[in-house]
């Protein structure tokens, strides 16, 4: 629920990244939006969105026995508060760990911090060459990539572990061996990675080639290589991309259980926060009063990653990059 | 502008050095994985266990090797696992790596089809380990656990077989035909426990007479599973009902859902778990027993507004902290008589069955050990709530008076003792269309006619 407040918003603020048309057309957007009518809206949206968040704080809160019984808005009504849900979420260890929920929140920022790195790296590059190197084939290639984007990642699911565990081969030729990275955090990042380039290429090309030609052309007439200019000119310019981009690369990332269960398993070695919270309730469900607290711990993270990039792609970036 | 470069080139800065940091615990990775994964063939002659170790001598010589177990018990029942063996890997060296998911059944498949299989999966379904024997990945168990296996009733060996060929042994047993009630409340209201089902019908109508309470209380809710404990009421009536042989060719869909026997079954349920006299204690009408979850089913015993409910040993976990669960408490249970007399004692419950995907020596050893009653007595006397069906086991060992209750039915030789039906019918029927269908049976009151066509027309070719 939460997330996909998180998500909402991210994506109503990634929206502007793309830079606007005319000055009189975004004026006028601009005016739109600071309407009486549309601020209450944008208000009324915002606290509507925030009230399942506000619901899951009073639930984990609240004893097993009154969320049993009542709703959480009764909460107010008649406060009865414990920390023993986070207690336990915390320290109660489970699978011979002692620690609660300390491995796996270490395991979550061991996936996704290298999994939102590296796509980040390799696309920004890939988007750069395919906006700015002239070469042949380079519209097709885009297309390709962006194409891929259809390709549901639960299909490749099974043939990527087949390739992990087994090696790829032709007949009886061996291209690559088994890697042996079963138990490692590698499979997931390489898997993550995979899965966010065509959308990653996608939306910084889209960005990186509408930077203002002079500014590049100046760059390379000064005599500054294509790395040069990607280092120096166009990253930089690209913050906000790359930030808007690392938000949501971070929060899928964060929040995904599918790809982890699949790739990395469930042990405590490797396991992030979303397979340990799917664990939590117990082989019965009879532990589900944890199961709140659990979660309000896991968006901690998020909320502070979104908070702490978003002036990022608030900020209108190009305005006056170009000053004659 | 400079400003704007400048901060950006401090961010890039900083996303460069975490890019090289990350690389190196990346190759850091890779190198940990390869070191860890040789080293099973470095043994010589098994070392000589003495002492408390003693036991373990049949085990012995796999020092420093590694199992791989994927399971679908979770903590805390799987912590109690772990202690289990404890001992077992103490002394021999072989470390036992838990895996516990609760999509155990989406999981196990994805991972033996990508070659990325678990040494041992505890598979709870029969069906599901014909599916994995279908792959052609599973290994057949030593000759070793082949022996430990008879010690269980002859019919658990059918079930750990596919096609006739004996796979996986049994783990452990549950009993599902349980009746929950209150001692307390049916000796204030001078109730007898019915031996009977005549008289557990003659109980139920004079319960609802007396009008202080509804006699019966369920739940279907169970997320995804919604529907499953409709589906065990069914199983029962039609074990005690006809036996089982019917039951068996009910299962193989030789006879059918829509076959008038099945259909008196039904209707059997329909006038008890769907009498609107009679449910549903502590919620309301008969369509409550469809949005209450399982979990919850059982609450209104304990408050008086609900006198029974027919649920799995299992549900024991679901009474709050503090309830006495026994026969003069405040929670206890009696067996679901047969519907027929003439069927003796019929038991349905289920398992779970260890199935091999790797024959290296280690992981023969460990299945033999789980196969033992040696080590079933070690995971009972570790915490209640585990019961093994293994004639090995000496009752004494049991301290919950429910896991002696299951266990003096589940080890009884005169018992008819069947698998839980939904577990063994495919996948798309017992846990998918046999589910929805008894849901929407409960919740708008779908005619029995119907709710079985639907489900024979869903049964695949």
């Amino acid at each position: 629920m939460s997330e996909e407040t998180v998500e909402a918003s991210a994506a109503a603020d990634a929206a502007p990244v793309v830079p606007a048309g005319g000055q009189a057309g975004a004026k006028a957007v601009r005016r739109a939006f600071s309407s009486p009518i549309a601020s209450f809206l944008v208000i009324l949206l915002t606290v509507l969105w925030t009230v399942p968040t506000l619901g899951l704080l009073a639930t984990s809160l609240r004893p097993e026995s009154d969320v049993a019984q009542t709703g959480w808005w009764t909460f107010f009504a008649h406060p009865g508060i414990t920390l023993s849900n986070y207690h336990d979420v915390l320290f109660n260890g489970g699978f011979g760990v002692q620690n609660g929920l300390m491995p796996y929140l270490i395991n979550s920022l061991a996936i996704t911090v290298p999994a939102t790195i590296f796509p980040l790296a390799l696309a920004s590059m890939a988007a750069y060459a395919l906006a700015w190197v002239r070469f042949r084939g380079s519209d097709v290639i885009f297309f390709l990539i962006f194409a891929l984007q259809v390709v549901p990642l639960q299909m490749a699911l099974v043939p990527l572990l087949q390739l992990y565990s087994g090696g790829a081969h032709i007949g009886s030729a061996t291209i690559f061996p088994s890697l042996g990275l079963g138990g490692t955090y590698a499979p997931v990042w390489i898997s993550h990675t995979m899965f966010a380039l065509p959308l990653a290429v996608f939306l910084l090309h889209n960005f990186i080639a509408q930077l203002p030609r002079d500014l590049i052309e100046a760059a390379r007439v000064d005599g500054a290589s294509h790395f040069r200019v990607f280092r120096s000119v166009v990253l930089p310019l690209a913050t906000p991309a790359l930030a808007s981009f690392a938000i949501f690369q971070f929060l899928w990332v964060w929040n995904d259980l599918l790809v982890a269960l699949t790739f990395a398993g469930g042990t405590p070695e490797v396991a992030p926060l979303t397979v340990r919270l799917a664990q939590l309730s117990g082989s019965f469900g009879d532990h589900w009063e944890i199961l709140t607290a659990g979660a309000f711990i896991s968006i901690i993270i998020p909320l502070a990653v979104f908070f702490g990039l978003q002036r990022y792609f608030v900020r209108g970036l190009l305005a006056g990059s170009v000053k004659g | 502008m400079h400003t704007q470069v400048g901060r950006g080139g401090g961010w890039r800065r900083q996303l460069l050095a975490a890019g090289a940091v990350t690389s190196l615990a990346l190759l850091a990775a890779c190198s940990n994985g390869s070191s860890s994964s040789g080293g099973s063939k470095t043994t010589g002659a098994a070392p000589t266990l003495t002492g408390d170790c003693a036991q373990y001598q049949a085990y012995a010589g796999h020092s420093g090797t590694k199992v791989t177990m994927f399971a679908s018990i979770l903590s805390p029942e799987s912590d109690s696992l772990q202690s289990s063996w404890k001992q077992f890997s103490t002394c021999t060296g072989i470390t036992i790596s838990y895996e516990g998911s609760n999509d155990f059944e989406s999981q196990l498949p994805v991972r033996v089809n990508g070659g990325n299989a678990p040494d041992l999966a505890v598979i709870p379904q029969p069906g599901l380990l014909a599916q994995m024997v279908k792959t052609g990945k599973v290994v057949k168990p030593p000759a070793e656990t082949v022996t430990n296996e008879a010690k269980w009733a002859p019919i658990w060996k059918t079930y750990g077989s596919v096609n006739g060929t004996f796979y996986a042994a049994p783990m452990s047993a549950n009993i599902k035909s349980l009746v929950w009630y209150s001692p307390k409340a049916f000796s204030a209201a001078g109730y007898k426990v019915p031996t009977t089902w005549a008289d557990l019908m003659s109980l139920s109508s004079t319960i609802a007479k007396a009008g202080k309470n509804k006699p019966w209380c369920g739940g279907l809710g169970s997320g995804t599973a919604t529907g499953w404990p409709a589906t065990d009421w069914l199983e029962e009536i039609v074990l005690g009902k006809y036996g089982g042989d019917v039951y068996d060719q009910w299962v193989n869909h030789t006879v059918k859902f829509s076959d008038p026997k099945i259909i008196a079954a039904m209707n059997v349920l329909q006038g008890w778990m769907h009498n609107p006299d009679w449910v549903n204690g502590g919620f309301g009408g008969v369509s409550t027993i469809a949005s209450t979850t399982f979990q919850d089913a059982g609450g209104p015993i304990l408050k008086g507004k609900c006198s029974m409910l027919q649920q799995a040993s299992f549900y024991e976990a679901q009474w709050p902290k503090g309830t006495k669960v026994g026969p003069s408490g405040d929670i206890w249970a009696f067996k679901l008589p047969a519907a027929d007399p003439s069927v003796s004692d019929p038991v349905e419950g289920g398992g779970e069955f260890v199935a091999a995907f790797s024959d290296r020596p280690e992981v023969q050893a460990v299945q033999n050990y789980l196969s033992t009653a040696a080590w079933a007595t070690s995971r009972i006397k570790v915490a209640p709530g585990w019961v093994s069906a293994n004639q090995g086991v000496d009752p004494a060992v049991y301290t919950d008076p429910v896991d002696q209750l299951s266990a003096k039915y589940l080890t009884d030789p005169t018992a008819t003792f069947r698998f839980d039906a939904s577990d063994l019918m495919p996948a798309a029927i017992g846990s998918g269309k046999e589910w929805t269908e008894f849901t929407a049976w409960f919740s708008n009151n779908q005619s029995v006619a119907k709710t079985a066509a639907n489900i024979d027309a869903a049964w695949p070719q």
